[in-house]
Order: C-alpha cells, then structure tokens, then sequence
C-alpha cells in the first residue's frame, strides 16, 4: 500500500535510468544517508563504532569490490586478501616514505597498486576459467603473504614485520576519535558505491556481465575479452586495495601480514556468496552476516543468562554459524540480495498479490 | 513468504540483540573489572587453555578467600579472541566499556595493534614474557608492560646458557645455531639480539621459517638436516612446538640440542612427544608444580570448593602457573595502587598504570603471596617496565620437566641500548617525547 509506484510518471530517459527509480527508495535510501552520517555519530557508543560499525562498512567495501570480480564478471577469485594487503602496505609505504603525503592520497595510490598487482595476476583469466582460476589467484595469495613476511621493504624495515601508523589527519582534521574513523570510511564506502553501481550500469558493466553469462558469445558481438577481463580485476583490486587500506589505517592501526591471510579471502568470497553475487547491495549484506552474526551468537548465551564457558559458546557460534550459511544458501541460493529483492516485489503487491 | 518471514525473524533478533550489547556496555561495573582476553579454540589452544585457567583461578582465590582486593570484588568477563589479531581488537573494545583497567592480550599479534590504543583510553598492556622487546623503556611506553621478559632477554638468556656449555664465548665462534621460528612478529622479535650477539661472537645464525600455524615443517627440518647446526633454537607456539619436537625425532636431530623459548617449554608442548623429546630444553620464565603454598590454597578455596575452571590435574603445570602470575601481578598493581589513591576503592587505569610501575615484591612479599619457588623478586620502576630478567633452563626426561640450570640473567650491557634505541625509533616515527620526571609521579 505505502510502497507502490502508481502515478509516479518518467518522462525523460534521465527520470528513467536513475538508480533509484521508485520515489519511496528514494525517501529510504536519503534517510537512511541520514542516519547514516549524522543520528549515528552523535549517538552510537564508542564500542559500536569500534568493534562493529568501522570494520563492516571496511569489509562491505572489499566485498563490494569483490563482487565486481566474481559477481559481475564470472571470475572466481582467492587472492582478495592479498590484494587488500598489497593496498594496505603499499599506502603504509607511501604514507612513511614521503614526507607530508595525505591520508586519502596514499590510500588512493595504495589502491592503485594493488589494481597493478591485480591486474598481473588478472592475466591468467585470460587462458583458464572457473575453478581453475580460483586456483592460479591463490598464487597471489601466497606470492603476497611471502614477500610481506620475508621482502624488507615492504614493511619499511620492520624488525617484527609489523606495522604501524599514527597521527592520521586529513585537511588538519584528526582521524581519530571513533566517530571520526567511522565518518571517513563511511564517506569511502559511499563514494565507492555510487561510483561501482554506476560502472555496473554502464557499457563496461554489460561487457563485464557478458563475459560472466558465456564469455564466447560475448566475444562474438564484438566485446574485447582482454579488455573486460583485465578491467574487472583492476576496478575490483582497486576497491580492495583501498579497503585494505582502510582496515591497516583505520581499523587496525597496527598490523602484521596475518591480518590479510587466505581466511580473509575466504570470508569475503563467503560474504559475496550470501550476501548476492551480482549486486551492489549483496556486499554490504553478506557483510553484516559475516561480521555481525557471529558476534551476536558469541554473546547470544550471556545475554539470555545461560551460564556456559568462553570455549562452549565459542564452538557453538561456529556450528550455529555454519548451519545458518547452509540454510541460507539452501532457501535462497542468490544470496540476501535476492531475498531483499523478493520482499520489495512482495511489498510493492501488497495487500493484494496476484 | 516463509523465507521473508525466516529473515525478518533473524534481522530482528539481530537488531534487538545488538541493541541488548550497547546497553550493557554502557553499564559500569562498580568492582574492579578484569577483562581476560583468551583462546580456548583454534590452532593455540592446547597452549592458550592453562593459561586462561590459572588466570580466573587466581581471581577466584582472591574473591573466595580474601573477600577481594581490601574489600574490593573482583569481577571478569573472558572474550575469545582465537589469537587472531582483529578478534582481539573487537575483544579489547567490547570489554574496554565496561571499565577495564589493565589488559592482558595473551597474543604478540594483538599487542602491536593495541599498543597504539591504550594510550588513548589509559589502559596499561600487560605483556608478560612476551609483546615489545623495545618497551622495557617507561620513559616511552608509558602504557606497556613485558614483565619480567621479553623476547630479548630470552634470546640474549639461551645465547649465554648455549656458550656455559661450549665453556665460553670465545668457543661460539665458528658455530652454528640455527632458529626455527614461527614466521610472524612472534617469531621475528628476537632478530636483532640474535644478530648483535652473533656480531659479537661470530657464530653463524641460520634463520629458518615455519608457516602459522605451524603445522606444516617438512621443509625447515629438511633444512636442518642439511645445514647440520650446532644448536636448534625453537620459537614455536602452540601446535607448532610438538610438530617440531616431532619433526625432529624423525630427522634425526639431537633433542639434547635443541633449545626452546619460554612459550615452547610446557606441558603440552611435550606430552604428546612423550620419549620422543627426551633431552628436550627450554627456558622456564616461571616455577611450578603443586607443592608452592599459592597452588595448595587454590586446590583448597576454588577447585576444593568445585569452584575451579578447568581439570584439577592441571593446576600448577608451567602455563597455568604463568596465568597465576600475570593475573597475581595485576592484582598487586592494583592493591600498591589503593595504597596511594585510597584503600577500598575502585582504581582506574591510570592508577593501575602507577601501580605496575611501583610494582616492589621482595622475597618476603611473594612468600606471603604464596608464590615462593614460581617467581623470582620483581621490582619495576617508571624507566624499568620489565621488573626482572631471569629465568631458567628445564629440561624433559620423557614423562616431566626438571630444573637443568641455575638462575640465568640477560645481559644489562646488550640489552639496554637495544631497548633505548628501540624506543627511541618507536619516538620518532610516533612523535612522541620522552617522559619528564613529573609525569613519572603522576
């Protein structure tokens, strides 16, 4: 009843191709912009902005630029975490090696290095496929964690391989107090997601989707598979890229190549996977399953009052955890994505479906 | 429709149980609030589990048989951080808010990314036998503590014991020690001494790498094997430590040899190797055993009382008598810290930092704490955050760990110009200035 979309008239191509066609999405996605950048800061306690909202919106960020790889394009990759990590210590490496360089600057050129690496270990796709391919990227998985532990300069000559940065400003602004940390990647996350739905909408987008759906057809109608290919990698690893960053910077604030390992990688696939290949929302779902669930299910026993050792609930989160994996991939194999997309199409019917 | 009902149904617990966490984080405990960071799962846990036990048991003495610290109640809560780094963060935060005032991360790992925390939030880091080799020095981290060892003295403690048994340091030369180490800041942190004490020796340091978790050593054995060392210097932990033990076994390399770090020289390191590791040494930053007064009250108050976390049989093994001392530790800091802010209150962070760095446990003081033959005296100072640097060898005879050296010292003469050169590089990237002797009162 309240989100129906009679009378609401296009009369222009503009009108027609907005992300946002429906005006109640609209209204929903402004306030929720709202809360987003104002009722938050002033109101979340400094545990939510530390522990829960800093690194969801971090990882929703690498997820999104996951999903354009494996979502949009068709090309399974394993080697996320080694892109977040080439992101996050080639912007440390810029950040203590030049002298005055900007927070935002050696974020973005931390990305664009890890687009580099990407696409290096992009070209493989272009030869083998599926599988076989997730395969060849675990390559940069284990190239990135070996030279980050054993290649001196990577981590500026670091006697223990960890790093650490400090005094983060950005035009004079300290990024320090947890709602400003909050706030910066917020403002990261949403510049990067209007920029990826964009890209997905566009011709590149359709090249890239092409190529996932049968990647000879499309070769047929004239789409460039290098180009496709290699375009993909490097958007994707440069959005993780700066995610990276953003996790080594802002999150961590110290870190040491364990953080970036192939567990990372498997939990932004799995994050892709529920969350919805093929959909910008996807990533910032799968994400608040990843992150958000388990944490809950940690504490779930305490807060009902039931008395059970640290190691008990621990195992129980896992297993509570992984059934749930199960039964969401079983109900909706799309990811929450498309159950989001089910519940809108049901809203927009109702009270009366036919 | 079932399947949106299933989801609204999870997204509303998930919002409702979210909301339940803000509450209760804002809630101030009004007694003095431990938060125990552990790892009771994963690859670490073997090794992770005592430690955790000795440190709630010891809370749980203190509750039961003294009423608390000067009538204070001492609560706790365990976060499961699974020695992973970004857990741990979560943990810190999440307990943070309910007034912790001293910290234990338990995880090398952990400690870097939370050294640049706790200054903001006034949280002394407690980083016992482990963390930062470079902050010993107070005058720069004001916040962390590695007492009694760090990874320095360690290495600089085995490096003397190895040359004892050559009959001196001149007869190192030539040598060759190889150290197999977990390829992680753990592993990595005595580098430097490593490399200072072979300049001045001039023995051959091999460095040889195992993967995390460890379990993996095929290769670095291989590599033993070829290289033939005099020594094998063990930095594992966790699963890694009977892997190696294993490994050696089957590579033929003498246990007698080899020479393991204070986290690789428990119970569970061997237990499963049993007369495989005979021979077998490692450093032992603490005593153990059931026989130490501490142990009997424990076995009396808590586990007497079915109050005891974890089996019986494993009160007083070497990691659980570790726990005993970190959480004894930070206990005492608290107690020296109500004797100047006020006896019976609850102390903040701050005043618990004062506390760890007035830190004066003699002899006569640890043999009423019970802890006479686990520890040896302790005095910490606001430059000093170590306290004490000694330690000892035990060895493995198939079925327990005996006692094989005397009390080993690090050398003062190396370590302290390592530290300061530690920290003041730590200074400098950080912009930090030196403590003055005010801040040092406050």
């Amino acid at each position: 009843m309240l989100y129906r979309e009679n009378g609401q008239f296009k009369s222009s191509y503009r009108a027609d191709q907005q992300i946002l066609p429906i005006r109640q999405d609209r209204i929903a996605m402004a306030l929720l912009l709202l809360v987003a950048f104002v009722v938050v800061p002033l109101s979340a306690p400094e545990y939510w902005f530390r522990a829960i909202l800093t690194p969801f919106l971090i990882l929703s960020l690498a997820a999104l630029g996951l999903n354009i790889l494996v979502g949009y394009c068709g090309q399974i990759s394993l080697g996320t975490g080694a892109f977040m990590a080439v992101g996050a210590y080639a912007a440390y490496n810029f950040q203590v090696r030049v002298e005055g360089m900007p927070l935002i600057a050696s974020l973005l050129l931390g990305g664009l290095c890890s687009t580099v690496v990407g696409v290096l270990f992009g070209v493989p796709s272009l030869r083998i496929k599926g599988l076989y391919l997730a395969v060849a990227t675990l390559a940069a998985q284990f190239f990135v964690d070996w030279s980050a532990l054993r290649l001196k300069w990577v981590t500026n000559g670091s006697d223990s391989g960890s790093v650490s940065v400090a005094g983060l400003q950005v035009f004079g602004i300290p990024i320090e107090s947890p709602a400003a940390k909050y706030l910066f990647c917020l403002s990261f996350v949403v510049v990067f997601a209007l920029l990826a739905k964009n890209l997905v909408r566009s011709n590149i987008g359709r090249e890239w989707m092409a190529m996932r759906d049968m990647d000879v057809a499309a070769a047929v109608i004239g789409i460039r598979p290098v180009y496709a290919k290699l375009t993909a990698f490097a958007v994707s690893a440069f959005i993780v890229g700066v995610a990276g960053g953003l996790w080594g910077f802002i999150h961590l604030g110290a870190w040491e190549p364990a953080a970036f390992n192939i567990d990372r990688s498997f939990q932004l696939l799995f994050m892709v996977i529920i969350g919805g290949l093929g959909s910008i929302m996807g990533g910032f779902l799968g994400a608040a399953f990843i992150v958000l669930l388990p944490l809950l299910l940690d504490r779930l026993p305490a807060m009902l009052g039931i008395p059970m050792s640290t190691a008990m609930s621990s195992h129980l989160t896992s297993m509570v955890f992984g059934a749930l994996i199960v039964f969401f991939l079983i109900v909706e194999p799309h990811g929450l994505a498309r159950l989001w997309a089910t519940a809108k199409e049901k809203l927009r019917l109702w009270p009366f479906p036919h | 429709m079932r399947q949106l009902k299933s989801f609204a149904f999870a997204a509303t617990l998930m919002a409702a149980g979210l909301s339940g966490m803000a509450n209760q984080a804002q809630a101030q405990a009004k007694e003095q609030f431990f938060p125990l960071l552990v790892y009771r799962t994963g690859a670490y846990a073997p090794n992770g589990t005592p430690w955790a036990n000795g440190k709630q048991d010891y809370i749980k003495l203190i509750n039961a048989r003294d009423g608390g610290i000067n009538g204070v109640k001492i609560t706790f809560e365990e976060c499961e951080t699974g020695y992973a780094t970004d857990k741990g963060v979560e943990c810190y935060e999440r307990l943070k808010g309910k007034g912790a005032s001293l910290i234990d991360p338990q995880a090398t790992g952990i400690t870097f990314a939370l050294t640049d925390k706790v200054p903001n939030d006034k949280i002394p880091l407690v980083t016992l036998g482990y963390g930062l080799s470079a902050s010993q020095d107070g005058n720069v981290f004001k916040w962390n503590f590695p007492l009694m060892g760090s990874y320095w003295t360690a290495a600089d403690m085995l490096i003397q014991h190895i040359a004892k048994k050559e009959g001196g340091f001149d007869k190192l030369k030539g040598k060759k020690i190889a150290i197999v180490y977990h390829d992680s800041p753990f592993g990595k942190e005595p580098m430097p001494l490593l490399d200072e004490r072979q300049k001045m020796h001039g023995f051959e340091l091999v460095k040889i790498p195992v993967t995390a978790p460890g379990v993996e050593q095929k290769s670095a054995w291989l590599q033993v094997r070829q290289q033939r060392p005099d020594y094998v210097l063990l930095w594992g932990w966790g699963v890694m430590n009977s892997t190696a033990l294993k490994e050696a076994q089957a590579t033929g390399y003498p246990r007698e040899k080899m020479y393991g770090v204070w986290w690789s020289g428990a119970e569970p390191d061997v237990k499963d190797v049993g007369e495989g590791a005979k021979g077998y040494n490692a450093l032992a930053l603490n005593g153990y055993g059931q026989s130490p007064k501490v142990i009997q009250e424990i076995l009396k108050h808590v586990h007497g009382k079915g109050q005891g976390t974890g089996p019986k049989e494993e009160v007083g093994s070497v990691l659980y008598s570790r726990g005993l001392i970190i959480q004894m530790l930070g206990i005492e800091a608290v107690r020296r810290a109500q004797e100047r802010f006020g006896k019976g209150k609850v102390m903040t962070g701050e005043q618990v930092r004062w506390g760890l760095e007035n830190l004066a446990l003699d002899q006569k003081k640890l043999d009423a704490l019970g802890f006479t033959g686990i520890m040896r005296p302790l005095s910490t100072s606001c430059a000093d955050h170590m306290g004490s640097t000694s330690a000892r060898v035990h060895t493995w005879d198939g079925s327990k760990w005996n006692f094989s050296s005397d009390w080993l010292q690090a050398d003062e003469q190396i370590i302290k110009p390592m530290v300061k050169a530690g920290a003041d590089k730590y200074a400098g990237e950080k912009k930090l200035t030196r403590r003055t002797p005010e801040d040092c009162q406050s």
